[in-house]
């Protein structure tokens, strides 16, 4: 790892990675934008949120929440519910993201669901320093988003596209990397775990509120079946 | 909503969201060493992550037994699959599998 690569290079390294995200980005923020548009809100609204938020599914719902009567700690409760998938994104990060300085902050304030699945499984170049990967990645993708959500939000009903379906590029992408995981036979039994725990809490709870009960089954799992998977991560 | 109700609200859920980004590392201080239980969880929650987000990505059509909910999906991802498997490059399969998705979508389904 080379400290005093510039961060061109960082850049140069990172875009490849971000393609996907380009292309599920720019047609779900310009979707988001347009949706905000319609629904009355000035183009800046939007760049604001897109700023200051920065996540994509919450974003969505908090068209309805503006919508709305003016309930601050619902708004905020249910944010918690909707993001609590970024705890476990943040104890996945621990160690990659320590001692990376000031950056460190924006890394973690910009931990969406696609920089996280990036930064945490991409093999970042050796000439190039890894926490400028990372801020790379970050920006890149977080670029994407405000760009695209604001020409939505300017251009409104304006734009019709036949590009349905391309947002399915992000749920391939997430497909991808658990395939990739699942062939490791030192990560199978974590994604296993993660599948099975995923799925029997939709069919239980249903795709409102299965997220909260899927991270405990997880945890829970992962404890129990500590012992078999340190001993297939040895091997 | 008023203008200042707006961007309260908004603030409230761009501080929501932060805190569940920021909280693990909060609580795990970087100054402090990383307990043997956290390193563990750190190194293995990441393959359950992605299992937990595939079917987060689906949440909407897995188990909905209405028409053909979610063949669409399940056919663009066993293409995606065996692209992944024969080819073996990333980029290759998302664009394959997306375009089998985006024409299913538009002329199938």
């Amino acid at each position: 790892m080379n400290k005093n690569s510039s961060f061109s290079s960082a850049l140069r390294a990172a875009f490849p990675h971000t393609l996907p995200v380009l292309a599920g980005f720019g047609v779900l923020g310009a979707t988001y934008g347009i949706l905000m548009s319609v629904s009355g809100f000035p183009f800046w609204v939007t760049s604001l949120i897109s700023l200051t938020v920065f996540a994509g599914s919450m974003q969505f719902v908090a068209v309805n929440l503006l919508l709305g009567a003016f309930a601050p700690l619902e708004a905020f409760l249910l944010t918690l519910m909707i993001n609590a998938r970024h705890i476990f994104y943040g104890i996945s990060m621990l160690d990659r993201y320590k001692g990376k300085g000031i950056k460190k902050l924006y890394l973690i304030f910009g931990m969406c669901d696609e920089t996280f699945s990036i930064n945490c499984t991409a093999k970042v170049p050796e000439d190039v320093d890894e926490g400028k990967f990372f801020l790379a990645t970050t920006l890149l993708n977080q670029s994407y988003w405000v760009i695209a959500s604001t020409v939505g939000g300017i251009f409104g009903s304006i734009i019709s596209f036949e590009t349905r379906g391309i947002e399915f590029v992000m749920t391939a992408m997430f497909f991808v990397i658990l395939v990739d995981q699942l062939r490791e036979k030192k990560a199978r039994i974590s994604g296993i775990i993660g599948l099975f725990s995923g799925a029997v809490c939709l069919a239980v709870f249903g795709a409102d509120v299965f997220i909260l009960p899927t991270m405990a089954a997880i945890l829970l799992f992962l404890t129990l079946l500590r012992p078999l998977i340190d001993k297939e991560a040895k091997v | 909503m008023t203008g200042t109700q707006i961007f309260l609200t908004v603030a409230v859920i761009a501080i929501g969201t932060a805190l569940t980004r920021f909280l693990p590392f909060i609580i795990f201080r970087s100054d402090r060493p990383t307990s043997k239980y956290m390193q563990f969880l750190g190194k293995h929650l990441p393959p359950a992550v992605f299992g937990m987000l595939v079917i987060y990505c689906l949440k909407d059509v897995l188990f909905v037994f209405r028409g053909t909910t979610g063949l669409a999906e399940g056919i663009a991802l066993l293409f995606t699959l065996v692209l992944h498997l024969s080819a073996k490059n990333m980029l290759f399969s998302l664009l394959g599998g997306t375009a089998c998705y985006m024409l299913l979508l538009q002329f199938v389904f």
